[in-house]
């Protein structure tokens, strides 16, 4: 399938933390969460990840700490293994294989030795039916173990892991599926059955969302599609049970979870509001409104004073027991679709799209962390399915990044389109974009494309349906009173009554080409004259870009009829084409690379090439299944130093793209991977809060002072390190690597070699206690060189005190130490 | 946890004229008092001396208003046939003026009598002047002379024949006294210098001069003929400097500010302009009610005054220093800085806590509604009297937010006799509103959708919907009118703009598409909702 052995097609970053249920360590200071293959283990306090449990080979799907070791995790992942962690060092201690796909792990402190797993029902024909089963850990110091010994426990659950609880003590637990509730007590090993009617007169739908169960009393609490709870009671008979209703969401109930005391219950579901409840007084709620988006999954973290909740929108929120927020761990926010273009800052080189609902998301590809939203839409979002929202739906900066325009729009199903374009300032000051112009209904119809002139002029290009392209400039204040500019429409122009599709700007800005369906035309920014019309009938143009740098006298454009064209500007005439189906055509801002998707059979394939030859630089077969559709070069913090022809594109630029299933890929090469993995193993340190990297160094220091202090006093710099700390001192900040590669190099340039280090310190050790008495003798020593200035040059403190003087001094002195040497260790030699 | 974001009203552009300093300093007039004369009033001139008595030429008389006076402190009336041209000398002691019947007459302002009258002219004198050695008066008629005349003699000193139609304009130079220039309707202005016999200096104005107006430096020279202002390099020998076409009839008279900043027209079209003569640029607009003849500017812009062709004159003047005063009196006496500074300068000590005070964010009465989901009650709001006229665009922007929370209806809903009333005058007031439109029309469909079936049961509100119909009707026969402009303008822009063609090169053979003219133009937009 790969083509070239060098790249390669790899993940980078973007999983979903809030899949499963995140999991606090015992003591609340950490949180683990399921995130794609891996699990994650985030500090509660800091939001930081701390340790990424690699090992799984498919999605992990559940996660619970070990009841009879609390430092230690269990995940179960859909390869069918169950892995045994240590959170807290990031070792896999041991891997069960259970041999079916697993998709809930379930545990009990009473059930020693027991994990309850949900895996597919093998007799039932249909895929979405899914059991509970019993599997017994063997006992084995083997580290990878198989668990055979498989009982199933309750037939016919869901595969949702909030549909399933344990009961008081693991007395009993609890399913809710469909319409029904059951009940199965180990005890007795039996199972009682609660059927609801499927829907009451009113049209309310009754179906089982999740359950939970009171750790301290018999009762089972369960959400409802409805947005109703529902509490059971003395549910160990089958006529006598009783259920009482708790009513406050209006969309079904996404997560449910008690307190580990009991005294509260938490609810939570589409609205996006934690709900409190007391237990025995539910009149009396607390809320925590606004958390952003619809709440998936809440924890608790075991000695209650954190919750957490899981949203959908790639969240976490920790939130403290008096219902404040305390911390909001982002990943990045993938909705079903993206509806900007994939954009990357210049400023601060993030990837920029579309994420909350209304919102802009600033993500650090180096890092694999979002840096933070940017609130366009400015509105109260109000959580409701099936409500119109305003979507962004385009985005574009300046090439300075000091300008960012976006369009949202709300398509109603009744009314007409709401679009507003808006153009953002960047604020030296707050570090981020600040609103300058609104303008509402720029067009009569959706925005097909927005595109800002590369060079320096401010001008902004959108095209839309309705048969127009604007120009927007930045006018000069009208008024004296308000001193900011503001945008306004410079320039609007049509082509024959054709809806454009796409536009884009040569590398210096002084073309405008606009594709309006088969027709490019290409216009002078500077007097806004069309220049000339370019067409490849059949087929709607797609994609235009210019090419840059030795190549900007082409134009490459796509054509919905499986056409890849390449036009000559400067003889207006057609230079190459290839039938090709590409989706999505790409330059790299800093070379003159193009990058094209191409559809193929099912797939999609790259190819990566040069404007002024038709001929493909690289190519990779099947880069993945379905139509890409969204890509983007994002420049490299070092460049590469790659020279083989097919991963020299590679070197000044990353290509990352969103696979249909909405995952981030990039290309990589195996050097580039392997530097990677050295460097985050270097990362890695030893976290213990309290013993902070910073209280590690002291403490360390700590241990070693008393020896570095007397060996210190006889240590002159050592010369092979000052080369390397005249280097980190004197290239400037910015251009060194990260700190924490240089740290080990610093820190060992510092270090004498660890042979003569020792056994100067076996020395310095038995001098240590001699050297207090030594004091009032080395005053003597002064005094004494101070008379024989001949021997002044030995230095009163760094030099051999025993060389310059006379044999006597000397001799008393490695006397004295005999005397004080402790020669207890002859003893044990006899 | 985010807070509530609030409602967000949409800022509208204020229509009508920007608020600048100029319109500040141009609207800082009184009411005009309105003066009837007999008729046309073809001529104003301020007297040089204060107290700044202005002259006023009208039909066969000259009255001599003076600063605060609505009644003539001074009236001439010896005139056969229609005055023209009342002009004072520089000391202010003596005034000529021309008349239809061909004599120039010299008034003592003081007297009733002419002191001298000046035979010589064979048709009507309309321009008359004094030149600045005060000595001797300057004319121009319409049988195409102007003659300069010695005042103690009562002699013709000199005469020129140059222009070849009526001579309707004309000023002597104030530094130099051998110096007047003409306007003719021959459409040139000429410049004589008595020490010649011939002009000096001839300018093509293009259009019949009727008005001359010389710079306080004497370098630059103002006309007005026809439609155009037109400024003229005195220096450079006549050059034409800038031309402005600011009227869309003759503009008749010129004046400039006292500080000389700004000049004045004023033009038949009853406007008057005010430009800034350093970028000639229109900084102010007056309209007045009937065509304007002549144009006064009282020193330090104290009055403005303006004749028209209907007889009346209009007097502005500038607002007086006591009307501020009046203002600083109505001050509201405001609590003592100290009350401010309570508390403020307080320095914390080493060991005091600072606890913040928790922000309380400020929510209108609407949003508060809102964000407890009220949605009924929100729109009572902000349908509350002083918002629903003074501020419709909140109103609006409550029902918008309402609809796209998808509550609209439920907020419409079950609404009495007068709520629904009340909603009903608003839509009445505003449907047609361009800007609120498009919100208000989903909101009158979903009225009507609601109480469809109530109709008839209450008369006020049947009497309301009648009218909302008789609007939307009106309103639709009017866009269509407008549209049908829109195609004929589109007929019109079409025609006139030359057909541009793309630079043809060999693409045509490698396109395969034949080119045609693209439309580039900026259509004009009407936007209908």
């Amino acid at each position: 399938m790969v083509e070239h052995g060098e790249i390669r097609v790899v993940h980078r970053g973007g999983s979903k933390i809030n899949f499963r249920q995140p999991v606090f360590t015992h003591d609340s200071r950490f949180l683990l969460c399921a995130s794609a293959n891996a699990v994650k283990v985030f500090s509660a306090s800091t939001e930081e990840c701390v340790h990424h449990l690699v090992g799984h080979t498919d999605l992990v799907t559940g996660l619970i700490l070990r009841p009879s070791n609390h430092l230690q995790v269990f995940s179960c992942s859909l390869d069918g293994t169950v892995r045994l962690w240590d959170y807290d060092d990031g070792i896999l201690i041991k891997t069960f294989v259970v041999g079916f796909p697993i998709y809930s792990i379930y545990a009990s402190g009473s059930h020693d030795g027991v994990l309850f797993l949900t895996i597919p029902a093998k007799n039932d024909k249909r895929s979405d039916a899914f059991q509970l089963v019993a599997v017994q850990l063997p006992q084995s110091s083997e580290q990878l173990v198989e668990a055979r010994e498989i009982s199933a426990v309750l037939p016919d659950v869901s595969a949702n892991p909030g549909a399933i609880s344990f009961g008081r003590a693991g007395q009993y637990i609890a399913s809710v599926c469909g319409l029904h509730l059951e009940v199965f007590f180990f005890k007795k090993q039996k199972s009682f059955r609660f059927s609801l009617k499927e829907e009451n007169n009113k049209g309310i739908k009754n179906t089982f969302t999740c359950a939970a169960c009171h750790p301290k009393e018999d009762c089972i609490a369960t959400g409802h599609e409805d947005g109703k709870i529902r509490l059971w009671r003395n549910f160990s008979h089958k006529k006598e049970y009783t259920h009482s209703a708790l009513h406050w969401h209006h969309d079904a109930v996404g997560a449910l979870s008690f307190t580990p005391e009991g005294t509260n219950l938490l609810s939570g579901g589409v609205e996006s509001v934690l709900v409190l409840w007391r237990y025995n007084q539910e009149t009396q709620k607390d809320f925590l409104p606004r958390l952003g988006a619809a709440i998936a999954h809440i924890a608790v973290s075991p000695d209650g004073s954190l919750f957490c909740t899981a949203h959908s929108d790639n969240k976490i929120t920790v939130i403290h027991s008096y219902v404040r927020v305390s911390a909001v761990i982002q990943g990045l926010v993938r909705g079903d679709r993206i509806w900007t273009d994939l954009v990357v800052d210049p400023r601060s080189k993030a990837l920029v799209m579309n994420g909350k609902p209304g919102h802009l998301q600033f993500y650090s590809l180096q890092r694999d962390k979002l840096l933070y939203n940017l609130d366009i839409v400015q509105q109260e979002y109000i959580h409701e399915s099936g409500l119109d929202q305003f979507e962004v739906v385009k985005v574009d900066f300046d090439a300075g990044g000091n300008w960012l325009a976006t369009v949202e729009e709300r398509k109603q199903n009744s009314a007409e389109l709401e679009l507003n374009l808006k153009l953002w300032a960047f604020d030296e000051q707050t570090q981020s974009f600040v609103l300058n112009t609104t303008v509402p209904a720029p067009h009569e119809d959706r925005i097909s494309d927005l595109s800002f002139s590369p060079d320096r002029t401010t001008l902004l290009v959108s095209a839309s349906r309705d048969g127009h392209f604007k120009a927007w400039a930045l006018a000069p204040p009208t008024d004296a009173e308000d001193q900011s500019p503001s945008w306004c429409c410079d320039f609007v122009a049509s082509y024959h009554g054709l809806a454009p599709h796409c536009c884009g700007f040569s590398a210096d800005g002084s073309l405008l080409a606009v594709g309006f369906q088969e027709v490019v035309t290409v216009w002078s920014t500077a007097s806004w004259e069309l220049l000339t019309t370019l067409s490849q009938p059949p087929g709607h143009v797609r994609n235009l870009c210019f090419g840059r740098l030795s190549c900007s006298k082409y134009l490459l454009g796509t054509t919905t009829k499986n056409q890849l064209c390449c036009w000559n500007l400067l003889s207006c005439s057609l230079e190459w084409s290839t039938s090709m189906d590409v989706t999505l055509l790409l330059a790299d801002p800093l070379s003159e690379n193009m990058a094209a998707f191409c559809f193929e059979a099912g797939s999609t394939d790259l190819f990566v090439f040069k404007p002024s030859e038709p001929r493909p630089l690289f190519s990779h077969k099947a880069v993945c299944s379905g139509r890409v559709l969204r890509a983007v070069f994002s420049p490299r913090e070092e460049l590469l130093e790659g020279c083989e022809e097919d991963v020299q594109w590679l070197n000044s630029s990353r290509l990352f793209f969103f696979t249909p299933s909405m995952d981030l890929m990039t290309f990589s090469t195996k050097a580039e991977e392997d530097r990677l993995m050295a460097s985050s193993k270097q990362l890695v340190i030893g976290d213990q809060v309290s013993m902070t990297p910073f209280n590690l160094l002291l403490g360390k220091r700590g241990q070693t002072e008393g020896q570095e202090v007397a060996a210190g006093s006889e240590r002159v710099q050592p010369p092979q390190g000052s080369s390397a700390v005249k280097e980190l001192l004197q290239t400037p900040a910015h251009v060194l690597p990260s700190t924490s590669y240089l740290c080990s190099m610093f820190v060992q340039s510092l270090l004498i070699s660890t042979s003569d280090k020792r056994e100067q310190n076996n020395v310095t050790e038995e001098e240590m206690e001699s050297e207090k008495e030594e004091d009032d003798s080395e005053d003597e020593e002064t005094q004494s060189s101070a008379v024989k200035p001949d021997v002044a040059s030995g230095g009163g403190r760094t030099g051999d005190p025993t060389r310059p003087h006379g044999l006597t001094k000397a001799q008393t002195k490695e006397l004295r130490r005999v005397r004080k040497l402790d020669y207890s260790w002859l003893r044990d030699l006899d | 946890m985010s807070s509530f974001k609030p409602t967000k009203i949409p800022v509208y552009p204020k229509l009508g004229e920007k608020v600048t300093q100029e319109t500040l300093y141009w609207k800082d007039y009184k009411a005009p008092i309105q003066i009837k004369e007999f008729g046309a009033i073809t001529n104003l001139d301020f007297s040089p001396v204060a107290p700044h008595n202005f002259a006023v030429t009208a039909f066969t008389r000259i009255h001599i208003y003076g600063p605060f006076s609505q009644e003539p402190v001074k009236t001439f009336t010896k005139f056969k046939d229609n005055a023209y041209c009342g002009r004072f000398r520089s000391d202010g002691q003596l005034l000529v003026a021309g008349c239809e019947d061909t004599q120039v007459r010299l008034f003592d302002v003081c007297g009733k009598v002419a002191l001298r009258m000046f035979k010589g002219h064979t048709k009507a004198v309309h321009v008359t002047d004094f030149t600045s050695d005060r000595y001797q008066i300057f004319t121009g008629s319409d049988d195409y002379t102007c003659r300069l005349w010695d005042i103690p003699n009562s002699t013709e000193l000199l005469s020129y024949q140059e222009h070849t139609d009526y001579i309707r304009c004309g000023i002597t130079s104030k530094l130099n006294s051998n110096l007047f220039i003409t306007g003719s309707y021959d459409h040139t202005l000429k410049v004589f210098d008595t020490r010649t016999d011939k002009s000096v200096l001839s300018m093509d104005h293009g259009q019949p001069v009727e008005s001359l107006l010389l710079y306080p430096s004497e370098g630059l020279l103002v006309s007005a003929g026809g439609r155009y202002v037109k400024v003229w390099d005195l220096l450079k020998a006549g050059e034409p400097l800038v031309s402005l076409k600011n009227h869309h009839k003759t503009v008749t008279c010129l004046c400039l500010s006292s500080n000389g900043q700004r000049l004045l027209s004023g033009s038949l079209d009853r406007h008057v302009k005010v430009y800034n003569t350093t970028t000639y640029k229109v900084v102010h607009n007056f309209d007045y009610a009937a065509s304007i003849l002549s144009l006064g500017l009282a020193p330090n812009d104290e009055s403005i005054v303006v004749g028209m062709t209907n007889g009346i004159l209009s007097i502005k003047h500038r607002k007086g220093s006591e009307d501020s005063k009046e203002g600083v009196v109505q001050q509201r006496r405001r609590p003592s800085y100290r009350v401010f500074v309570k508390g403020k300068n307080y320095v914390p000590k080493q060991d005091d806590y600072l606890i913040g005070k928790p922000v309380k964010e400020h929510l209108a009465k609407y949003d508060r509604q809102l964000k407890k989901f009220n949605v009924s009650k929100a729109l009572d709001t902000a349908l509350e009297t002083y918002t629903r006229t003074r501020k419709p665009e909140i109103t609006v922007a409550v029902i918008k937010e309402l609809d796209r929370r998808g509550k609209l209806k439920n907020a419409l809903a079950g609404r009495d006799e007068q709520g629904l009333s009340r909603l009903l005058s608003f839509l009445i007031g505003h449907v047609v509103n361009q800007r609120f439109a498009p919100v208000l029309i989903t909101a009158a469909d979903m009225i009507l959708d609601i109480y469809r079936s109530t109709i008839g049961q209450s008369p006020v509100i049947d009497r309301q919907l009648l009218r909302l119909q008789d609007l939307i009707e009106r309103e639709i026969d009017y866009e269509q009118d407008l549209l049908e402009v829109l195609g004929m303008l589109d007929a019109i822009f079409a025609c006139s703009l030359p057909k541009k063609e793309v630079p043809s090169s060999n693409i045509s053979r490698q396109n395969g598409l034949t080119q045609g003219e693209s439309s580039t133009t900026v259509p004009p937009q009407i936007q209908t909702s």
